[in-house]
């Protein structure tokens, strides 16, 4: 399989804090890969200097065979590598079809009514909703609209932070069906979860992330079956 | 009756200079969290612009007046570029005491080119009073009222409608977030600037229609009024620095009205303080909130 997006021994500081400690991995074409790992291990912090937001001090992060990490996040969204950032970070005081306008800032403006319209068939409650500010949305609907809103810029990898974070249960899965039916339309996705469970469910590989360092890799059954990760994060 | 319309048109009339500027301020500090304090210089060089165009090189009102704009325009641009994207992720203080460095810069820096002592500018905008109902409206007052009204319209069609304007709005409200939709910060903070700067050459011309002059500290006490301005209708909401420049000229006009004349400027002050005091969002200001 063909490697998307190759990470090399980056070290990323939030001024004196050394937040990510000589972190690989690597993305290949059409997988589901997560990154699981507690509070604070370093799971944002690691999307962020892949999307431009952060910088390393050291190694690389390349992209469809380009380096990226000297690039303004700018320049690295319109090369097809989409952020749902943590939180959902949706524009409150916009509207929801002036948020899903701003995912399609990088497109021509010709193909944006019929990408609307596809994001609307993933996500018909937007739809009803479209002139509503994203303010006024519930936490599940934000969700949505923050990933249809990467979804606007058709990326060819979408790194998810904690989509399932506040959501009740019946919308948790909802989210991860969707998620699956993106990969299955081509989309490779890189999901940051606390909800171990679920995301190595849906992932094909993962890392696991403490403290800033990847400590284990595998597959998502096998991670699934250890008997550390189950201690450490699923409760068992 | 007529007394009251006209100090209700002078109202008016500086009220909509004062928003003008105003919304320079507001757009400014919403999308950098900046009060730049250069502002109101930007007033000054646009006006000394107007001068040096219509005295030193006679050229058609309309040409001056366009080059003060743009003047006005560049000149802002160039500030941002030059002073402030550096200090980008650095402290805000550290951004304000450079703007403050930057007026300083401006007014000392034309007092030496130019002289302390005012210029006096040739009128670019002549018509006789316009007559509704009785009233005498003067020309100067009426055509600032009307330019401004469709400064501030074309202004709010640029944020709402269009996509540098959208843009603007991301920016103010989630810097990250925007980048991640491949919005470029430097873009629009500097369409940002052009467009705060422009309308304050446009007040800068609009005031020179009824005070022809050109002094090198003429854009500090405009400016300060125009930020009571921003603070009073809400730092950082452009419609509410529309209202809070009307509700500033219309207060200094009714203080005079009452013959108060002198407490004009300490009752504009007097608002701020008290602004601060009970509503510091002002009146449509947004609670300032934690982002995460
Ligand atoms: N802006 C910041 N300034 C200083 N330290 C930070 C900042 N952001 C994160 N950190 C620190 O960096 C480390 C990694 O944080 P990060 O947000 O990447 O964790 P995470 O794995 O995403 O956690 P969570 O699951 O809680 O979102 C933590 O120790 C955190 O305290
Ligand atoms: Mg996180």
């Amino acid at each position: 399989m063909e490697t998307i997006l190759k990470v090399d021994q980056i070290n990323v500081y939030y001024g004196a804090i050394h937040a990510i400690k000589d972190i690989s991995f690597e993305v290949c074409q059409g997988e589901v890969v997560t990154l699981i790992g507690a509070n604070g291990a370093g799971k944002s912090t690691t999307l962020n200097t892949v999307s431009g937001l952060l910088r390393s001090k050291t190694g690389s992060v390349t992209f469809l065979g380009e380096p990226i990490d000297k690039l303004s996040p700018h320049k690295i969204v319109s090369r097809k590598l989409a952020q749902v950032p943590e939180g959902r970070r949706v524009f409150l005081r916009m509207s929801v079809e002036e948020n899903l306008e701003m995912g399609a800032y990088t497109m021509p403006s010709s193909g944006v009514a019929q990408d609307l319209e596809m994001v609307f068939e993933l996500f018909p409650r937007l739809k009803e909703r479209r002139r509503q500010v994203a303010g006024t949305l519930s936490g599940g609907e934000q969700q949505m609209l923050a990933m249809g809103r990467a979804m606007m810029s058709h990326p060819k990898l979408l790194m998810l932070d904690e989509p399932s974070m506040g959501l009740a249960p019946l919308l948790v899965e909802q989210i991860f069906e969707i998620i699956q039916n993106l990969n299955q339309k081509g989309v490779t996705i890189l999901l940051v979860e606390q909800n171990a469970q679920m995301a190595l469910s849906v992932a094909h590989r993962g890392y696991v992330l403490e403290t800033g360092r990847i400590i284990t890799t595998g597959t998502g059954e096998e991670l699934i079956k250890s008997p550390e990760i189950k201690k450490a994060y699923l409760g068992g | 009756m007529s007394i009251v319309i006209n100090q209700l048109v002078n109202g008016l009339q500086s009220g909509s200079i004062y928003a003008l500027v105003a919304l320079g301020y507001s757009m400014v500090y919403g999308i950098i969290l900046l009060l730049n304090f250069a502002h109101g210089d930007i007033i000054m060089v646009g006006a000394y612009a107007a001068w040096m165009c219509m005295v030193n090189f006679q050229c058609h009102p309309i040409v001056s007046m366009i080059i003060a704009i743009v003047t006005s325009m560049v000149l802002g641009v160039v500030i941002e570029k030059v002073a402030y994207t550096p200090l980008r992720s650095a402290p805000r203080l550290s951004l304000l005491i450079t703007a403050i460095g930057i007026s300083f810069l401006l007014e000392n820096g034309f007092q030496l080119i130019f002289g302390a002592g005012a210029k006096t500018v040739p009128s670019m905008i002549t018509g006789s009073d316009i007559v509704l109902g009785g009233v005498h409206l003067s020309f100067p007052a009426v055509v600032t009222i009307v330019v401004s009204l469709i400064a501030m319209g074309v202004l709010t069609f640029l944020v709402q409608k269009t996509r540098l304007g959208k843009a603007m709005r991301a920016v103010s409200e989630d810097m990250g977030a925007a980048q991640l939709m491949g919005i470029s910060l430097n873009k629009t903070i500097s369409f940002t600037f052009a467009m705060g700067s422009a309308l304050a050459g446009i007040a800068s011309v609009l005031y020179l229609c009824s005070y022809p002059q050109a002094t090198p500290t003429m854009g500090s006490m405009l400016g300060l009024k125009a930020f009571v301005a921003a603070v009073l209708g809400g730092i950082g909401s452009i419609p509410g620095a529309m209202i809070g420049g009307f509700l500033i000229g219309i207060v200094e006009a009714l203080v005079s009205a009452v013959g108060l004349t002198v407490w004009r400027d300490g009752v504009v002050f007097a608002i701020l303080i008290v602004v601060l005091l009970v509503k510091p969002t002002g009146i449509l200001g947004k609670p300032v909130q934690e982002k995460v």
